[in-house]
């Protein structure tokens, strides 16, 4: 069976070709994901964040934006390798929220 | 990628190659609309640290031969109406393929 983002070769419209402004919390988890696969600290590899976001469901590929796709994915070999606790996460979420730093 | 850890290449340019009609689970780099079809290898890319491995955080090794294999545009979609001489190029590791009669 054809994984829902194995979508090569199936019927597209038109590329998209044009340069186009990325927001800053695209380019911080742009700069994330540089980080963290650095080989001085390898705390997480470029298939492992592929397989991660593979294995959205498809509603939830077709829904995300790109970088969204990518946090999600980090956030999963984070927890996955034990560099963060689901408990520090949810606290540190809610920080966030409460900020209105969402 | 030192040759000690690495697996002999098995194909060469020129060779048919079929790709297998697998389906497991997991992180695949062999795009589902190639497989089962036939193609002919172009180059040997070098050996690579397998990615379906890696995937899980585990070595990859020993490294899997990386070949660049054409296909003809037809041999992959049969309802394909642009120009017959159209080829898709698409680097497939050496377990994914076997030899074509």
């Amino acid at each position: 069976m054809r994984s829902h983002h194995d979508l090569g070769g199936l019927p597209a419209g038109r590329v998209e070709r044009d340069e186009h402004e990325y927001a800053q919390w695209e380019q911080r988890v742009d700069a994330l994901m540089m980080l963290l696969s650095h080989k001085d600290r390898q705390l997480l590899r470029v298939d492992e964040l592929r397989r991660n976001i593979e294995a959205l469901g498809a509603e939830a590929y077709d829904r995300m934006s790109y970088y969204e796709r990518w946090m999600h994915a980090i956030v999963q070999v984070l927890i996955q390798r034990g560099v963060i606790t689901i408990d520090e996460l949810g606290r540190k979420m809610a920080e966030g929220v409460q900020d209105g730093n969402r | 990628m030192g040759t000690a850890d690495a697996i002999a290449p098995r194909f060469r340019a020129g060779d048919r190659v079929r790709v297998r009609a697998a389906y497991p689970p997991g992180h695949l780099r062999t795009p589902h609309y190639c497989r089962g079809r036939v193609g002919v290898v172009e180059r040997l890319c070098g050996a690579f640290a397998n990615p379906e491995e890696l995937a899980y955080n585990r070595s990859g090794l020993p490294a899997q031969p990386l070949y660049r294999v054409r296909f003809r545009a037809a041999d992959l979609w049969s309802d394909y109406a642009e120009n017959g001489e159209d080829v898709v190029e698409i680097e497939i590791y050496q377990h994914w393929l076997e030899q074509a009669a």
